[in-house]
């Protein structure tokens, strides 16, 4: 799973409407994957970032890889520039996580995540 | 043999050995490929950019593979591990998921507007609606299985809560594009009631309706009224394609003139149906029809003799 994919994702969990974004990692086991760099992708993703989330995620578990210096503040669209471009690509398409889990925030439950497939199943009590 | 969604739910029917099977059958890879773009046909994608598309069912990632080639970024979810397992060993590039879609989907709702209009929305609306345009491929018709009798099971219980995370997933204007084989017209009208219920505007399509093997029916669903930014797409749904979907369906050539078909000839030849049908009518088996209108009920039955069925001699 990708930071991508984690970027998209939120509890469903019964009755957690709030406070379910983002899911938080542990016992993070994560490897660099390769992608194509497709700006016009970028760009039409852009507005759907979550900045202060995606910098936290990615400092908090995934400094190692490679040189994550994303900027604090979220540049303007129209102010992006290639080299931030290639480090937005390479933080949410190139960082793959194999194994963890995602916690949620509001109500705890835990979506195991097993060769880098996570498991999104509920319990029949949680189910909305 | 009955449809896989009357034998076993689809976690347990696509067990390791039929997913294998299902990846590698040539046939199936071809169906899904034309499906896949048929399904982005009917989606009209914005052209010349690459959109975050979410696959439903995505099983082995053979459309997945579609969408990678023309260039868009995917995500999937399948309930069935040995599925998602196949699409690991092939290395697909999209996201997986293991999800039961029947529970809802767990992304992250989004509020209005396309990517121009955001930062002028960026106050009022925390998040930004995801863009991900769906579609899927014969995967409703599971969800029409109650598998447990927990009331959260129902099917209408699942297909509204699939639709109600869907439509809150999806950005606007957007559509889903979801294909199904329906058991019967009332499994239609329950779908796109409970989409409409949900807020999806759209409706149903149905392709080569008047062939049985070709037939495919889509929800063509929208998310708002707007059409996608800069392109002038009428939001009104999609015609279905007519003929009967088989390669050759019109037999006239290049000039123009109808070709000579062998047909008639062959079914000439062919013996009759009726001859066919003739089958040795002994005491044997009328007795045995005998015995078994009995066991259902029937009256008037003449009772066994010893002149049943018994050999009446040649008459002139």
């Amino acid at each position: 799973m990708r930071l991508i994919a984690h970027h998209i994702l939120a509890c469903h969990a019964k009755g957690c409407t709030s406070n379910n974004f983002p899911l938080k990692f542990s016992d993070v086991e994560s490897q660099n994957a390769e992608a194509e760099f497709s700006p016009d992708f970028l760009k039409g993703f852009y507005p759907k970032i979550e900045w202060n989330v995606l910098i936290t995620t990615a400092k908090e578990k995934f400094i190692k890889f490679g040189e994550v210096s994303l900027p604090e503040e979220q540049p303007n669209l129209e102010d992006l520039d290639e080299e931030t471009l290639k480090k937005i690509h390479h933080v949410l398409l190139e960082i793959d996580v194999i194994t963890g889990k995602m916690s949620c925030p509001n109500c705890g439950h835990i979506y195991p995540i097993m060769s880098g497939i996570p498991n999104m199943l509920l319990a029949e009590h949680e189910i909305a | 043999m009955s449809r896989p969604e009357l034998q076993a739910p689809p976690e347990i029917y696509y067990d390791d050995t039929v997913a294998k099977k299902y990846t590698q059958n040539s046939r199936n890879q071809e169906i899904q490929a034309q499906m896949t773009y048929r399904a982005l046909e009917l989606l009209a994608l914005p052209a010349g950019r690459p959109s975050y598309i979410l696959d439903i069912g995505c099983g082995s990632g053979l459309s997945g593979e579609i969408l990678e080639e023309e260039g868009h970024v995917w995500t999937g979810v399948d309930i069935s591990p040995s599925m998602l397992e196949v699409a690991l060993e092939r290395e697909v590039e999209g996201d997986l998921f293991l999800q039961d879609i029947g529970q809802g989907l767990g992304f992250r709702p989004g509020t209005f507007d396309g990517a121009i209009r955001f930062v002028h929305t960026l106050d009022s609306y925390r998040y930004e609606r995801l863009m991900l345009p769906v579609f899927s491929i014969s995967v409703l018709q599971w969800l029409f299985n109650a598998e447990t009798s927990h009331p959260t099971s129902s099917p209408p219980h699942r297909l509204s809560r699939f639709f109600t995370t869907l439509y809150a997933a999806l950005k606007n204007p957007s559509r889903a594009v979801l294909q199904f084989y329906p058991s019967s017209d009332s499994q239609i009208t329950m779908c796109s009631t409970i989409a409409r219920r949900a807020g999806f505007g759209g409706g149903v399509i149905v392709d080569y309706p008047n062939s049985k093997k070709a037939r495919k029916v889509f929800l063509c669903l929208f998310v708002g009224t707007g059409s996608y930014s800069g392109s002038t797409i009428a939001e009104e749904v999609p015609r279905g394609l007519e003929g009967d979907g088989e390669e050759g369906d019109m037999d006239i050539d290049e000039e123009g003139e109808v070709k000579f078909e062998k047909r008639r000839e062959r079914e000439r030849k062919r013996p009759s149906e009726k001859k066919k049908a003739l089958k040795i009518r002994d005491k044997e088996w009328i007795l045995k029809k005998k015995e078994l209108y009995r066991k259902r009920g029937k009256e008037d039955v003449p009772k066994d003799s010893k002149y049943t069925g018994r050999k009446r001699r040649v008459a002139f």
